[in-house]
């Protein structure tokens, strides 16, 4: 009991990792550096928030939610792309533009600076750790397959080869006759979307958008698109394992056996060990960052 | 009225392209029959790919005619097409370097752009049949593959293999081909000329882009050679002998050289220097003091290259002081890695570099400066200058730390930083005479004086002179071959390397020619003229 | 440019006069400057005037009410004087890091750990030692904290070429963990976030000099901000090792060349603006609250970012783009009353983002059409 009460929470933590990382292989892969993923989910949840409040329903939630993270990713693409501006610096500000955006939207619809009022989700008034409702919330399907979504359209579909070959080498693109600005902006709205599920989730899950109720999550995304290498699998496994330190952090509270804090470091310590090369190197995208000529 | 089939696939009529001020094809014209394997020669920067990029659909003409033989043989206008006109029309061209991406399988490769997808709704790569068509293609051509392996593991000779058959795969009956023997071993060169001439007996149209005249020779029915952006002469590869190719690719008449460079120039915008007058005296006395010891000695060096095989193999000489010893060679010969060698910036895998008998083979880029090591880099807009530093600074480049006052904090002495820039500005006429204009928004010629300033008019022993002409006005050549004849008169040992068989010609006492990362032959100036060197440049003929 | 020599002839179709070149040069790069940070606030302008009028107000007004809250009476312009100060030391430690081509996202958790370390010695004094003698060792060891934050980024790029972006990014999560469980485990004050007091070396406020400034947070730190853009600027413009770092920023092969070392560079540039974050911690460790607190960076390590950018990586340009941004902010509470605050922390976005889209996009048309002139 006590192993599927972990695997049950583990799941739930991993969900929004699981859709934001995808988000991240995708944005990455086409060579747009996913540094907006936090964005995304925040601006995801709030639309979500929005959609089921006034829509009645979870679906209208999922619906704007998605909206919501690929205006986000629209916003980041036209600026990185079109303009050719510093992917860098455009992220953090997508990221800051969403927390300001959300809480002034927050005032400005619920009368809130906290959070928004109870909002429909999926599976009825029980939101506890029971089977139950993690079974019937379609979020929590959809999280699970959306890794083998993901690889199977980079390894299986003619558009992710074009993402892989974008994001590598775009001169070689270009050259075959790939419209290499299409795809990229394809992918950078798909990771919008993706991410902006990641956002769904939490506030369906918890029937309320609360400010900056992602806390990070984006980046934790991101630290397992790194260190899963950009391939879909691994991401997923990393999602999974940095899921199950945070489950097992806060099932052995009472125990006090390793300090919450530095359960927290495990993501961030991993991915910089990855980077390092320190047990084989983590190289990225050969055009991550760079906008083509 | 009707058009008639041709026997040409190609003809390309009177093509202009300029790139900026740089007038890369001026008139260049190229006829190739249906079937034959067309060779087209030239020396460096002859406009050779650029004719091809453009005939590829990868840059449009500026001015001039193209037309391509349609599957009926008709010719037909296609001026300024685009790349993907050029595959549908089956045009391929495969680059000197490759269009390939690395982390891609070879039958992702070939796919990509053209993607092969199974039927239904969902429409997903169909890698069986993707891999059956890259093998009927291998088995078809003789080009070897295996479709599953990742780009980046190939070797680059079966990378090459690839990249012919993404031409073919889409199609290609004509195929381009830009230097395809520069990266290839002489077993996989054969393998290629097997290929091509399997190609050509289907009647299949090949392009080969080339300087080396053996191969010209061993492959080609015809030759087109190419000069100064225009094309010389077409000739039949029987009836023609290699010492005639290399006649007309040099060409005898050396005045060209300059003649290009000059209409280069004038389209620059900023401020052309008119040529100057006599050029100033370096420091140094004039009375040439000859040293019986070599000022630079290089014994059994070898570099490494980004590549499989070692840039520079077991290369050895020595430079006295008061002499120039010139290396001539094709660009990619070795010549770049033996410089930035020499100079600390690249690392030596074995052999010894002796400055005045001072072994300085590990030392760093400061300590051979301050040993006496001087160094005009090949390249002054990535390495010799930084754009953005105004010209003062530019001129304490790499020579900094004595322009700092000591101590903990060196802070840089501003007055000796001005007064260096006021001193250099007027001794080496750098234009505009303003030490706090930035050096981006200097001419060519002007930006090349700073550098030859900051390296030249201090004191220094050797100097390293990579390309120290390129790219500038005639006022700043003629002023440059003085700069350095004086320092040969007063006793500075130079190492010269130029694409500009004239230049070395014109300056060395003794000359060396690079080939495949070694000296094959180094000559006295008297017994080196353009006939005998051209041969030894282009690989046809090596020292006993 | 006045010492032409006598040598040069004024060649027929020469140098136009050296004077006028002069001007353009200055003019140009003055151009490449200004106006995309005018083109952001313009923007900035227009998007806020639309939050403003989804909100039911007139734009004017709200403008008007941010003024008089911020520049207009003693207490705003001191709290802005405090925000800018903070600021000024992480948009100074982005935009030093920036000039040896560096994107040091850190400066968030090393503005912390500067902090931190800063209060670890204070609250390891004995008490009512004077803050003048005091000063200096607050200043070096707030400089060590962040130092070594950013210094660990700069090695990990140097030895093994891990990007500086990703690894200040999961550094600043790394250290904020470590700095709260050390807070939370040793020093911390029950049922609060803060440690306990520091009782030696407290920095005066302005108001102690100043009287209208009373209650604003506005301390004497913002004498350290001011000499530290001095001193980055001497550094970077007059010092060996800054010609070096500037070289390596601009164009790691021309300093190569120069016989600079770029790995060493980019450790020595990173550790440096790891410290300039850092000492910004005094501000509110030392000036303000006299304890270290978790999370009182509060955002600023990311909006020196914006800072860094709109000062066009310029210490005194810091300076003043910190006072710009410490304005916007301090003036969202102004106008409270009639929009959200929080509406200024969406114009803060888009004025990075629009920093960002215009300097390529203007250098490029100013570029097209110095050509064309």
């Amino acid at each position: 009991m006590a192993v599927l009460l972990f695997l049950a929470q583990t799941l739930r933590i991993a969900i929004p990792y699981l859709f934001a990382a995808a988000g991240g292989v995708v944005s990455e892969r086409a060579g747009l550096i996913g540094l907006t993923l936090e964005g995304y989910m925040l601006g995801g949840a709030f639309a979500a928030a929005l959609g089921s409040y006034y829509g009645h329903s979870a679906w209208f939630g999922v619906l704007a939610g998605v909206l919501g993270g690929a205006l986000l990713a629209v916003v980041y693409g036209v600026s990185a792309i079109r303009f050719r501006a510093d992917q860098v610096v455009v992220g953090i500000a997508i990221n800051l533009l969403a927390i300001g955006v959300t809480r002034f939207f927050l005032r400005l619809a619920f009368g809130s600076s906290s959070n928004s009022p109870r909002v429909t989700g999926f599976g009825g008034e029980q939101s506890g750790n029971g089977f139950t409702a993690l079974v019937a919330n379609p979020m929590i399907w959809l999280g699970l397959i959306v890794i083998p979504l993901v690889a199977w359209m980079l390894y299986r579909t003619p558009f992710g080869l074009r993402v892989r070959a974008v994001g590598e080498h775009p001169a070689a693109a270009t050259s075959v006759g790939v419209p290499v600005t299409r795809v990229r902006y394809t992918a950078v709205i798909l990771s919008g979307v993706l991410a902006g599920l990641g956002g769904v989730y939490l506030v369906l899950d918890q029937h309320q958008f609360t400010d900056q109720m992602t806390a990070g999550r984006g980046f934790i995304a991101l630290a397992a698109t790194i260190f899963g290498r950009w391939d879909p699998s691994r991401v997923g496994v990393a999602c999974l394992l940095f899921a199950a330190a945070e489950t097992l952090q806060i099932q052995l509270q009472g125990a006090q056996l390793v300090p919450s804090q530095f359960v927290e470091m495990i993501p961030y310590l991993l991915t910089i060990i990855a980077l390092a090369g320190v047990v084989g190197r983590a190289v990225p995208p050969a055009a991550l960052g760079r906008a083509p000529e | 009225m009707m058009p008639h089939a041709s026997t040409s696939a190609i003809r390309l009529t009177d093509i202009h392209k300029s790139f900026g001020a740089v007038l890369a094809n001026r008139g260049a014209s190229l006829e190739v029959a249906r079937g034959e394997i067309h060779a087209l020669v030239g020396e460096n920067g002859a406009g050779k790919s650029t004719l091809m990029r453009v005939l590829s659909g990868m840059y449009a003409p500026d001015s001039g005619r193209m037309e391509v033989a349609d599957a009926g043989g008709v010719l037909r206008d296609v001026t300024g097409w685009s790349t993907a006109a050029a595959i549908e029309s089956g045009v391929g061209m495969v680059h000197q370097h490759f269009m390939l991406v690395p982390t891609l399988t070879v039958a992702e490769n070939l796919m990509l752009g053209a993607e092969l997808t199974s039927e239904g709704p969902l429409r997903v790569l169909d890698r069986a049949r993707a891999a059956e068509q890259v093998e009927a293609l291998s088995t078809r051509t003789g080009l070897r593959v295996n479709p599953a392996r990742r780009v980046a593991e190939l070797s680059v000779g079966e990378a090459q293999r690839v990249e012919i058959l993404k031409a073919l795969y889409r199609g290609a009956r004509t195929l381009i081909l830009d230097e395809p023997t520069a990266v290839l071993s002489p077993p996989e060169v054969d393998e290629l000329w097997e290929v091509l001439r399997q190609m050509r007996s289907r009647g299949e149209t090949i392009v080969l882009i080339t300087h080396k005249l053996d191969e010209v020779m061993s492959i080609s029915d015809t030759v087109t050679v190419m000069r100064h952006g225009r094309t010389i002469s077409r000739l039949r590869t029987g009836e023609t002998t290699p010492q005639q190719i290399a006649r007309e690719m040099v060409g005898r008449d050396v005045q060209l050289a300059s003649e290009m460079r000059r209409d280069a120039v004038l389209a620059e915008e900023a401020w052309v220097a008119a040529p100057a007058s006599d050029a100033p005296a370096a420091a140094g006395s004039l009375g040439s003091t000859t040293f019986p010891l070599p000022a630079l000695e290089i014994k059994g060096l070898v570099v490494a290259s980004a590549g499989r095989s070692d840039a520079v193999r077991d290369v050895s000489f020595s430079i006295s002081p008061g002499e120039i010893l010139g290396i001539a060679g094709v660009e990619g010969n070795g010549q770049t890695e033996l410089v930035e060698a020499i100079a600390g910036l690249r690392r030596v895998r074995s052999g010894s570099i002796l400055l005045d008998h001072l072994d300085i083979t590990g030392a760093s880029v400061r300590a051979r400066g301050d040993a006496g090591l001087s160094h005009i880099p090949e390249d002054r807009h990535s390495r010799g200058l930084v754009l953005d530093y105004s010209i003062a600074d530019n001129l304490i480049l790499g020579q900094q730390h004595h322009f700092a006052r000591g101590g903990f904090v060196n802070t840089l002495d501003i007055d000796r930083i001005a007064s260096n820039a006021r001193r250099q500005i007027a001794a080496f006429d750098i234009r505009p005479p303003n030490a706090t204009v930035p050096a981006r928004s200097l001419s060519g010629g002007n930006q090349q004086k700073i550098v030859i300033a900051r390296e030249m008019g201090r004191d220094f022993r050797v100097l390293l002179a990579a390309q120290p002409t390129r790219g500038v006005d005639v006022g700043a050549i003629e002023f440059i071959h003085g700069q350095l004849r004086a320092a040969r008169a007063s006793g500075k040992a130079i190492l010269l390397v130029s694409a500009d068989l004239s230049e070395v010609l014109a300056l060395s006492d003794r000359i060396a020619v690079m080939y495949g990362g070694r000296f094959v032959v180094v000559l006295p100036r008297a017994g080196a003229g353009e006939e005998v060197l051209g041969p030894y440049m282009t690989g046809a003929e090596h020292a006993a | 440019m006045t010492m032409a020599s006598p040598e040069i002839s004024p060649a027929a179709g020469g140098a136009p006069p050296s004077g006028g070149t002069s001007r353009i040069a200055a003019r140009a790069r003055l151009e490449e400057a200004l106006l995309p940070s005018l083109v952001a606030l313009l923007v900035a302008a227009i998007v806020g005037d639309a939050l403003i009028v989804s909100f039911g107000q007139a734009p004017a007004a709200v403008f008007r009410l941010l003024l008089d809250g911020t520049w207009g009476n003693s207490y705003g312009f001191g709290q802005v004087l405090y925000k800018a100060t903070t600021l000024t030391f992480t948009g100074l430690a982005i935009a030093f890091a920036l000039r040896a081509g560096l994107f040091n996202i850190g400066a968030e958790s090393q503005l912390a750990a500067g902090g931190f370390t800063a209060a670890v010695v204070g609250l390891s004094l004995p008490p009512g030692l004077p803050w003048i003698v005091m000063l200096p060792v607050y200043v070096a060891a707030a400089a060590l904290g962040g130092g070594i934050v950013g210094g660990v980024a700069g090695e990990l790029k140097s030895r093994f070429g891990a990007h500086e972006v990703i690894t200040t990014i999961m550094l600043n999560f790394i250290v904020l963990a470590l700095l709260s469980y050390l807070t939370s485990t040793y020093l911390k004050v029950p049922e609060t976030l803060h440690t306990t007091e520091i009782r030696s070396g407290a920095v005066p406020r302005l108001a102690d000099f100043f009287e209208p400034f009373h209650g604003s947070a506005a301390n004497l730190v913002i004498v350290v901000a001011a000499l530290s853009c001095a001193t980055a600027w001497w550094y970077l413009f007059r010092t060996r090792r800054g010609f070096e770092l500037r070289a390596v920023g601009l164009q790691p092969e021309a300093a190569e060349y120069a016989g600079v070392r770029p790995g060493a560079v980019w450790t020595r540039a990173m550790a440096i603006s790891g410290a300039i974050a850092g000492v910004g911690g005094l501000n509110f460790v030392l000036g303000y609250k006299h304890y270290y607190e978790e999370g009182f960076a509060g955002g600023a390590g990311f909006l020196g970012i914006a800072v860094a950018l709109v000062g066009g990586t310029h210490p005194l340009g810091v300076a003043l783009a910190a006072l710009l941004f410490a304005t916007i902010s301090q003036g969202g509470l102004a106008v409270n009353a009639l929009v959200p605050k929080q509406f200024v922390e969406v114009l803060q976005a888009v004025v990075i983002i629009a920093v960002a889209v215009s300097v390529p996009e203007v250098r490029r048309l100013l570029r097209a059409r110095r050509r064309n002139a």
